[in-house]
């Protein structure tokens, strides 16, 4: 049962995935783009807890909260470069 | 005591979650204690507002209600994503702030994104006005009243801020 | 006990499969910016939260990863309406095309020029 649910959440999450890259390559903005970015990044964490879950290993935590960690600063930080041309500022 | 440490509910939470994060050992004693002295005081130091919660009670409640209404009107969102498109009626509703307070506006902001069906678009300087994006409505006046009887009120009485304007 | 555990986080996991793939539906599907901005920052966010608290669930008892998820979840709940507001700004100065009507929101935006 658990397997079974395991790899339904794989196929979902797998397949979001790959929708969200469409959207990187197709655009059309700037925006649209980094929007695409932002949820790669929120799939690969569930992803990577899926893969906890399926290894029973929770070294794949440390994974997740890496791509997390950089994911959120560098979606903040395209997301400012492109509403104001700069990121600090 | 209060000068070393300007927020001692965040320096303890530091040192509570480094110590979980590294174990209990000399050196992440170490980490921990640097952590919960260092992160406040710099935060104190660039003027980052400090916010006392006035109702911690009321924001417990609030929390509860916020996230009741991401998990069930989520199923409503996902009802409108796997429909027609053309059948939505996006529209921009602009919310007017009843006191200028940064972290009700911030706050206010934020709970208008996780809760399905809007999204906030916009903050002025002065924190006078909210503009959300919604994705479907006829009526968006009645989203802005929503807005504010369920989640201004609340945060407003949480932050202890008064209604005269 | 151990079944009815293995039972809710197998829910948990299908329903947050559901909500990350609607996410994305709607990501590829939806007519303009600002309404593709909605599907990802909550579809997205309560699917990934739902595996999140599977995986919680699941290693329960083995102790010391609490922290990991609970930071997980802060980087990923906080970071998606901040990051949907940025995003946000972001279209409304590039005036992308939208089908919300603008007027009231064009009102109290700078116009260039």
């Amino acid at each position: 049962m658990l397997d079974l649910a395991l790899n339904v959440a794989f196929a979902a999450f797998g397949l979001a995935f790959l929708l969200a890259a469409f959207r990187l390559l197709r655009g059309p903005s700037a925006p649209d783009r980094i929007l695409a970015l932002d949820t790669l990044y929120v799939d690969a964490v569930a992803l990577a807890l899926l893969l906890a879950v399926q290894q029973d290993s929770a070294a794949y935590f440390e994974v997740a909260l890496l791509i997390a960690l950089i994911g959120f600063v560098s979606t903040v930080a395209l997301a400012r470069f492109v509403a104001r041309g700069d990121v600090t500022g | 005591m209060s000068r070393l440490f300007p927020r001692p509910w965040l320096s303890g939470a530091l040192f509570a979650a480094a110590l979980m994060f590294w174990g209990v050992a000399p050196l992440p004693l170490a980490g921990a204690a640097l952590l919960a002295l260092v992160l406040p005081l710099g935060l104190a130091r660039v003027g980052a507002p400090s916010s006392p919660l006035a109702r911690p009670g009321r924001a417990a409640r609030l929390a509860a209600v916020v996230l009741w209404d991401i998990v069930v009107a989520n199923v409503a969102v996902a009802r409108l994503v796997l429909g027609p498109p053309g059948r939505l009626r996006p529209a921009f509703v602009a919310v007017p702030l009843d006191a200028p307070h940064p972290q009700v506006a911030a706050a206010l902001a934020m709970i208008v994104t996780m809760t399905p069906g809007t999204v906030s678009a916009d903050i002025d300087e002065g924190c006078t006005r909210l503009l959300v994006h919604v994705l479907d409505t006829g009526d968006p006046a009645r989203v802005a009243a929503d807005i504010k009887l369920r989640y201004e009120r609340a945060l407003m009485e949480i932050f202890g801020c008064s209604t005269s304007r | 006990m151990r079944a009815a555990i293995e039972v809710l986080i197998s829910l948990l996991l299908v329903a947050g499969g559901f909500f990350g793939l609607v996410g994305a539906i709607g990501l590829v599907r939806l007519p303009d910016f600002l309404m593709r901005l909605h599907a990802p920052t909550k579809a997205t966010t309560l699917g990934v939260g739902g595996a999140l608290l599977a995986a919680l669930l699941y290693f329960v008892g083995s102790g010391r990863w609490i922290v990991h998820e609970l930071l997980i979840a802060a980087f990923l709940f906080i970071g998606a309406p901040v990051s949907a507001l940025m995003l946000a700004q972001a279209a409304i100065r590039a005036r992308l095309p939208s089908r919300a009507p603008l007027a009231e929101a064009g009102e109290d935006e700078e116009r260039p020029g």
